[in-house]
């Protein structure tokens, strides 16, 4: 059972931040980011390019991870949905453009990684074992630390930073905020930049311990779309109370359910469906999101 | 009916017809190029699971879960032909029939669902059904179905309307023209439900549902009709590519599928009937053709994609009505 709940709170974890950076997305800028699964694998594949082929510490390798998906979001934002917000005469043709980015990321990290998987040496070696009923791997524990404590600071930041605030301005109101004088340009980069940078950071905190290939975006940006709706879209305290519950809900069907193989994620989809039917807009979304 | 077609719309079609039944066979035959045929069955049959999901864009709702109704189609036409020894013929209707049928269970509530949250419940439904099909005894897991039998012959009051596949010479041409028929029936169907009093109802969902519920349109019962009609059409169009492949696995149709269903919708307008058939053609021929470029054909067909919708938003066919598009605004 601790060995459950410890399980779930360290996938958890994980989660949240995947759809903290997908759900801010889409309160920015209505668009639902299908490459974000991508994203997350660019930022697996950067913290193993410094971290295990060039030796550099693990930190460093992190911050490459998150600058360089900022870099990235900031000028898949600029370049391509500011355009086609602006152009558009349906609001459907950010999707289409959003699969198409996830297409050509896919294409990107074929050519710049490989298709192999790759793993890094192990941050800190050793096991925490309490008893033999609850048994943790260090590094583990210390992912879900810094996990953690990537999700507090963000919300600090969305809370208390002049950025943060005007963020939530404009998830609140487009046109409110830019009457109040929000540079609504400069803010949504700045929101897609620090999505992508979110789903760059759990990437490089994954592949120490689970790796990372090219056919893991797709499943991740699915996972996303599933806690996001738990959540409600557009919610930062939906989004982490939905990456919690999935998280929960895997870590026990596996333990349970474990002969079963994949009849787990078939529970979770169909509990999802029965519960969306009663709520359609999640545990804490606004009505029609 | 007829005085609604004007001359120029019916020598169109004259020409879509004649192009893909005979000016077709008669190019592949003299360039000898037979794995187009293969190519083009598949459009067909991607355009027709494309116009179901056409179909539901135009009550305004993004289906991404047409994928898990083709899935369900190919099952079901395959189950009924290997292990109840149904013919073809009748297991093709009903793997629709069937799918239809899954769609209004499912329909029921999630169709009150909108926008992004319908999207995404129905990107799940494609992942729910790959699952099912791996879990159910009856689809035989990850082996899947295979050594599907080729469709028998069909005969009506003893005259022989369709031969055994099995005896024909050249299966490709006999599935590339079934394949054909079909897309052409299912347009047609789509164009005569677009231009129905059924249509004009989509229209005032599309584009405000309270207020079509306000002045009497029964939203609900119109939603569940759409979606069934889109995921029979579905069901049709993945039971014919299982019987054409031979085989059905959980993998046939993924979520990758039903994203490629909506990008085909997308790229060929939503606002024209026969849009989905144009996208499927360009982005499943475009696909094809890039071949050439070998590892960077992924590379090339996702920029292309992205420099299309940069250029033509509101998609392909967007091009040629430009002019009465801008006249009406």
């Amino acid at each position: 059972m601790e060995q459950m709940i410890a399980n779930g709170l360290y996938l958890g974890a994980q989660y949240a931040m995947i759809a903290l950076g997908l759900t801010l997305i889409f309160a920015l800028m209505n668009v639902l980011n299908f490459a974000h699964g991508q994203m997350y694998v660019i930022g697996g594949f950067v913290t193993y390019t410094f971290y295990g082929q060039l030796g550099l510490p693990f930190i460093v390798a992190l911050l490459a991870s998150c600058v360089t998906l900022a870099v990235l979001g900031a000028l898949i934002e600029h370049f391509l949905f500011r355009p086609i917000i602006k152009r558009s005469s349906r609001e459907e043709s950010t999707m289409l453009l959003a699969a198409g980015v996830a297409f050509l990321l896919d294409a990107i990290i074929l050519l710049v990684f490989g298709e192999k998987q790759r793993g890094v040496p192990k941050i800190i070696n050793g096991v925490l074992n309490y008893d033999f009923r609850l048994i943790m791997p260090y590094d583990r524990i210390l992912i879900f630390v810094l996990a953690i404590l990537s999700i507090v600071t963000f919300i600090s930041f969305m809370q208390f930073s002049k950025t943060g605030r005007a963020l939530r301005a404009l998830a609140q109101d487009r046109v409110a905020a830019q009457l109040m004088g929000v540079n609504v340009d400069r803010y949504s980069m700045i929101g897609f930049a620090l999505g992508a940078m979110l789903a760059g950071l759990v990437g490089g905190l994954l592949v120490t311990i689970t790796g990372i290939n090219l056919g893991m975006g797709g499943p991740t940006s699915i996972k996303a779309f599933m806690m996001v709706m738990i959540g409600g879209a557009g919610v930062i305290s939906g989004a982490i109370a939905g990456g919690f519950i999935l998280g929960m809900m895997e870590a026990v069907g596996l333990a349970l359910l474990f002969e079963y193989g994949d009849i787990t994620y078939l529970l979770i989809f169909i509990s999802l469906m029965i519960f969306l039917a009663i709520r359609p807009q999640g545990l804490m979304g606004k009505p029609w999101g | 009916m007829k005085n609604y077609f004007t001359l120029k719309q019916l020598v169109g079609v004259a020409c879509f017809l004649f192009g893909i039944f005979v000016a077709v066979p008669l190019v592949i035959n003299a360039t000898g190029r037979w794995d187009f045929y293969y190519t083009l069955t598949s459009v067909a049959l991607l355009a027709i699971a494309s116009a179901g999901v056409w179909l539901t864009f135009y009550i305004g709702r993004i289906n991404i879960g047409q994928g898990a109704f083709a899935l369900i189609g190919a099952y079901v036409s395959a189950i009924l032909v290997t292990k109840f020894g149904v013919s073809f013929w009748l297991a093709l209707p009903l793997a629709g029939v069937f799918a239809a049928v899954v769609s209004i269970l499912i329909g029921l509530p999630i169709l009150r669902l909108r926008g992004v949250y319908f999207a995404m419940i129905t990107l799940v439904l494609t992942q729910v059904v790959t699952l099912t099909a791996l879990a159910l005894p009856i689809t035989n897991g990850a082996k899947g179905i295979s050594s599907i039998p080729l469709p028998q012959s069909l005969s009506l009051f003893g005259i022989t309307i369709i031969p055994d596949f099995s005896t024909m010479a050249n299966t490709k041409l006999a599935f590339y023209l079934t394949a054909c028929i079909v897309m052409v029936l299912c347009f047609a169907a789509m164009y005569r439900i677009v231009n129905s009093r059924l249509g004009h109802l989509c229209r005032s969902l599309q584009q405000n549902e309270e207020l079509a519920a306000s002045i009497g349109v029964n939203t609900a019962y119109l939603r569940i009709v759409v979606f069934a009609i889109s995921s029979f059409l579905g069901g049709i169009g993945g039971a014919l590519f299982g019987s054409i492949a031979q085989s059905v696995y959980p993998t046939s149709f993924q979520v990758a599928d039903s994203i490629n269903f909506m990008l085909n919708c997308f790229l060929g307008g939503l606002g024209y009937v026969f849009g989905p058939m144009l996208g499927t053609l360009v982005l499943y021929f475009g696909w094809d053709l890039l071949f050439e470029f070998g590892k960077y054909q992924m590379l090339v067909y996702s920029s292309l994609l992205i420099i299309l919708i940069l250029f033509l938003p509101n998609g392909l066919l967007s091009i040629r009505f430009k002019n009465s598009k801008d006249a009406r605004k």
